[in-house]
């Protein structure tokens, strides 16, 4: 398999390990090739591995009752996911889908204990990513439940509205999301609400705000 | 002309994460720098902007209000 160690080395669970501990992580790894579309975790099933991206993008996501989906995370090479249930054994927290031809590596659940009792420093660098983990959804928590972002959104499209005679602003939605303090995976959540409220309408590469008064009265509630 | 998404080549690193995450084939890299081709099949899916890493790949919107 073409596991190789400067990959290895990329992924931040392994910096500053030797090359015959590598190798003995290596023996635990196996390799996964997954195609655009295709679901490689489910939220709620039990977790099988824990996975990194070799190659391509994994976007993270749940459902909610109503089938609305949340992105919590796009996971690029050398990053890791469906690490906490991998680690505590708890069911997946989260679903994780390619977004393209996407190849993974992943150390099945039941060999993770025995690899952390082998290589105890590698638990420094879990705690980190965990870490790391932890602020990115605690940030998207506070944005998803404590704040009116949709308000926030809606007065952001408010405000660089073309009238018509002038064009309008050009936004991305990385921008929207500066602008509305948040995140972009939050923004775009808001604009499919905004849109199945039937207040804007999103022809490819133009919002067209078709219910101006109700936007208003959106965005207004957000003060 | 098919208004398709804007790359600021200065930032682009050549990753080619966009172009695996993209179905409409705009995207190719040139000399390790990504070029857009025109092309209809381009939805706005914005999913070559979500992955980028360094923000070389914008899909800005244009708001509008449709006036009745
Ligand atoms: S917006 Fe979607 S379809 Fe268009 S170039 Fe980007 S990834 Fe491809
Ligand atoms: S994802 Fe961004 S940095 Fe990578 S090739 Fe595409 S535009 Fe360039």
């Amino acid at each position: 398999m073409a596991v190789n160690n400067s990959f290895l080395k990329s992924v931040a669970y392994f910096p500053g390990l030797s090359t015959e501990e590598l190798d003995s992580v290596k023996k635990l790894i196996f390799e996964k090739k997954v195609e655009r579309g295709d679901i490689i975790v489910f939220e709620g099933d039990p977790p099988e591995a824990l996975y990194f991206v070799s190659s391509g993008v994994v976007k993270m996501f749940r459902t909610s009752a109503e089938g609305k989906e949340q992105v919590l995370n796009i996971v690029r090479p050398g990053e890791s996911f469906n690490d906490v249930p991998a680690f505590d054994g708890g069911l997946n927290l989260a679903s994780a889908q390619a977004m393209g031809p996407v190849t993974l590596y992943g150390i099945p659940k039941h060999s993770l204990d025995l690899f952390l009792q082998e290589h105890p420093q590698v638990a420094v660098s879990v705690a980190n990513v965990l870490a790391a983990q932890v602020r990115h959804l605690v940030s998207l928590v506070e944005d998803l439940s404590f704040r009116p972002v949709v308000g926030r959104v809606a007065k952001v499209l408010l405000e660089y509205a073309g009238d018509g005679t002038s064009p309008g602003q050009q936004l991305t939605q990385q921008d929207m999301a500066a602008m509305a303090g948040t995140a972009r995976e939050v923004v775009s959540r808001s604009l499919k609400v905004l849109q199945s409220e039937g207040v804007i309408e999103i022809d490819r590469h133009r919002i067209v705000i078709t219910d101006k008064e109700a936007l208003r009265g959106i965005a207004g509630a957000s003060n | 002309m098919v208004v398709m998404p804007v790359v600021d080549r200065e930032k682009c690193n050549g990753c080619g994460l966009c172009i695996s995450v993209c179905y409409c084939e705009a995207l190719i890299l040139v000399d390790n720098v990504i070029t857009v081709l025109e092309t209809e099949e381009c939805g706005w899916c914005t999913e070559c902007e979500a992955v980028c890493p360094t923000g070389a790949i914008a899909c800005p919107f244009e708001i509008v209000i449709e006036h009745s």
